[in-house]
């Protein structure tokens, strides 16, 4: 009798059910049928979604919260080229995503056939790794390579492309556990001796200063990194992406760095003599104009990169490992510094320039963002999406734990928020999420608001509303003699009604009075998805600042009387 | 305590990688993407099947600023379907590459061509009534010479196979 055996787009589900997969996150379409069949038997969840970049970032929403990679499972053609973005941003910011995408039969690859496109292709640039699945019997060591590469070393996106006859035709292959990856190397302790050399130079340092990245928050480094900084006595600093992973709240902590970081972590930052990054690649929102970049100060750079050393600034040891090993290594070869001077000027600079805004002149969406850090207590897992929001978010909202801020960093990805908060609430249905997205980024992929809906998640939706796209208008205001160009949102939605439109609840803050009774209401609703909506003062900018390709040192404080020069950064 | 040099420096210069990859479909693009996004040019590229079939060989010379150089190597050796990469740039590999030269000339032209020809051991391999095809090998410089001696005889067509190379006794091409 003969053996009946799956298609390969059955085979391929069953891989997926193998790798653990809880979810897929996905929208159908004519070439991906075989495998949306497939998951009809499985106990694998589609999360039907109202469009494939909002897929991408559930999926990435979902890894960011918990480790694991996140799956799509889109058509061919535009259903394809739609997780472009998605890719993009998982990419930048080193996020476990598997985007799996149909693709026309074979035979016609290549012949612009109907919703055929080149997908491999496409996204080259945007992915750690990808496939086109030409034989059936590959699919099993595909998706086991495709699980590993996409989790291990550096994580990142790796893409699947399955044309149909595949996902129709027998696959009678079996599972496998066997990688054919020649020439990937995972890194993981880092070199005794370099370690060693690191060592003595943080205890010789008298200005230490740690710079923490979301390396640190991958490899789960920061309670390693929090014993380290203790023993040492030195100061920490994280990047927008490294949130969490040191605890906000701490006293060493001094927040975040960079463009638009605290003053007193830049202050450390200019002021140190040691800095050592973990986990973190001197980007440029860090660094400023980088031939003035601490100059100076002995540069340590750890990182699971090789790639990342040299790249921006040459360190003086580069540490080639993943960041919790390392750092656990070097814990028992440190002394207590001699780091009290430098504590307290910390200290001072902390107490002289404080985070502020200003208390009066209406609803102001630092005093929204200062009051959720007050009602969350650091529990709640935060998102946002990219502008003045997530900024200010950055300032007020302390991350408390590593994978409780999920934010697009290094593609800056308008959208990213509410997604991504759907995805982290699907991974941990327990937990109380928020997304913090700007009026502009929300609309890009407020489709998703059915998909909430439909789920009934609690999920937790705080738009700023300014009725602007507001970083764009702040730098009109301060570069471009205010002259206003595409950035005024005129035609905004009533925020509140469109929700109620989905059956979604719907909550506005009009006073700062309200801020706190409304923020708790949302809180604690737990029956279905909430949006809030703060309509905030519409002209507000962000502070402190460093202009793009500015030296830190040039920190604008606060609001400057005089016009400023054009940056000479990128963007 | 220097910072590292923009990858687009002002003094471009010639460099000279080997590469060992799988030999799969869409290997050359992603390479080529990594020579293209940081503005370097391809010189020359020479793919060929390794001595396991299942790996390719590629032998890439570009020009771009030589401080950017180190970063495009581990940007190439990053990438999943490369097993290795070397920079050869100035080593002691040893180097050969293949031209082919057409000139065009009459009959009664040919004896300065042929004594050029007989000094740089040129050999032609198509003789015909109004052209003639030279064959050389050796250095890329060599090769440079040479072209440059045949350019004032009506030199219609060149094809040159791109450098080949391999490291010398135990070392890792």
């Amino acid at each position: 009798m003969q053996q009946k055996h799956p298609t390969g787009g059955e085979k391929l589900i069953q891989c997926l059910e193998r790798e653990g997969v809880e979810y897929v996150f996905g929208l159908s379409g004519g070439a991906v049928m075989p495998m949306f069949d497939a998951l009809v038997d499985s106990k694998i969840q589609l999360i039907l979604v109202r469009h494939e970049q909002g897929a991408t970032h559930m999926a990435d929403g979902y890894a960011r919260a918990t480790g694991r990679p996140g799956v799509v499972l889109v058509t061919s053609g535009p259903g394809a080229t739609n997780t472009v973005t998605g890719l993009f941003t998982a990419l930048m910011d080193s996020t476990p995503i598997v985007v799996i995408t149909g693709q026309t039969i074979s035979s016609m690859l290549g012949k612009d056939a109907f919703q055929e496109a080149d997908v491999t292709g496409i996204t080259y640039p945007v992915v750690k790794h990808s496939y086109l699945v030409k034989d059936g019997n590959d699919i099993p060591r595909i998706v086991r390579e495709a699980f590993h590469l996409a989790r291990s070393g550096r994580p990142g996106p790796v893409l699947i492309d399955v044309p149909k006859d595949v996902g129709q035709g027998p696959c009678t292959a079996p599972f496998t556990d066997e990688l054919d990856l020649p020439g990937y190397e995972v890194p993981g302790r880092g070199d005794p001796a370099l370690v060693a050399e690191a060592a003595r130079l943080l205890t010789e340092a008298k200005r230490p200063l740690f710079y923490v990245g979301h390396g640190a928050v991958i490899s789960n480094a920061g309670k390693a990194i929090t014993t380290l900084a203790e023993k040492l006595r030195a100061p920490v600093v994280n990047t927008l992406l490294g949130k969490g992973a040191v605890d906000e709240t701490h006293p060493l902590h001094l927040g975040m760095l960079g463009m638009h970081g605290t003053a007193y972590a830049n202050k450390a930052v200019v002021g140190c003599d040691l800095i050592m990054a973990i986990g973190a690649r001197w980007d440029d929102r860090i660094t400023g104009k980088v031939d003035e970049f601490c100059t100076g100060a002995v540069k340590i750079h750890v990182d699971i990169d090789r790639a990342e050393f040299g790249k921006i600034i040459q360190p003086d040891v580069s540490i080639l490992g993943d960041a919790r090993m390392v750092i656990e290594d070097l814990i028992p070869q440190i002394e207590m510094g001699d780091t009290d001077a430098w504590l307290k000027q910390c200290d001072r600079w902390r107490k002289q320039f404080p985070l502020k805004y200003p208390k009066q002149g209406g609803l102001r969406a630092q005093h929204v963002l200062d009051r959720l850090d007050a009602v969350t207590q650091g529990e709640a897992i935060l998102t946002t999406d990219v502008g003045q929001h997530q900024m200010w978010a950055a300032q007020f909202c302390r991350t408390r734990h590593g994978r409780h801020w999920l934010s697009s960093g290094g593609a800056g990805t308008m959208g990213f928020g509410f997604p991504a908060a759907i995805g982290a609430q699907f991974a941990h249905p327990d937990k109380k999420v928020w997304a913090i997205c700007g009026d502009g980024g929300f609309q890009m992929t407020q489709a998703e608001l059915a998909t909430a809906a439909v789920h009934k998640l609690p999920v937790k939706c705080l738009i700023i509303n300014n009725n602007f796209l507001g970083m764009i208008r702040q730098w009109q205001e301060l570069f471009y003699e205010n002259r206003l160009s595409g950035s005024d949102l005129e035609g905004n939605p009533d925020f509140v009604k469109l929700a109620q439109a989905y059956g979604i609840k719907g909550l506005r803050i009009r006073r700062s009075a309200d801020v706190d009774r409304i923020l708790k209401e949302a809180h604690d609703y737990d029956d279905g998805p909430c949006v809030v909506v703060a309509e905030v003062v519409k002209e507000d900018n962000v502070f402190p600042m460093i202009p793009a390709g500015a030296a830190v040192s040039e920190m604008i404080i606060e609001a400057p009387k005089t016009r400023l020069e054009k940056p000479t950064g990128s963007t | 305590m220097s910072t590292a040099q923009p990858l687009t420096g002002p003094a471009p210069s010639i460099h000279t990688i080997s590469l060992f990859v799988n030999n799969k479909p869409g290997v050359l693009v992603r390479v080529a993407l990594v020579f293209s996004r940081r503005a370097f040019n391809l010189e020359s590229l020479v793919v060929s099947p390794a001595a396991e079939g299942r790996f390719s060989r590629m032998t890439i010379v570009c020009s771009g600023a030589a401080e950017a150089l180190g970063q495009v190597v581990k940007q190439l050796a990053k990438l999943i379907d490369v097993v290795h990469a070397v920079d050869h740039t100035g080593d002691a590999s040893y180097e050969v590459e293949i031209a082919l030269v057409k000139l065009e000339c009459a009959l009664d032209k040919r004896t300065e061509i042929l004594q050029i020809a007989e000094h740089y051991k040129a050999r032609v391999v198509d003789y015909g009534p109004e052209s003639l095809v030279l064959q050389a090998y050796g250095s890329s410089e060599k090769l440079d010479a040479l072209i440059e001696l045949l350019r004032p005889f009506k030199l219609t067509e060149l094809v040159r196979s791109g450098k080949l190379l391999m490291a010398r006794g135990k070392a890792v091409t």
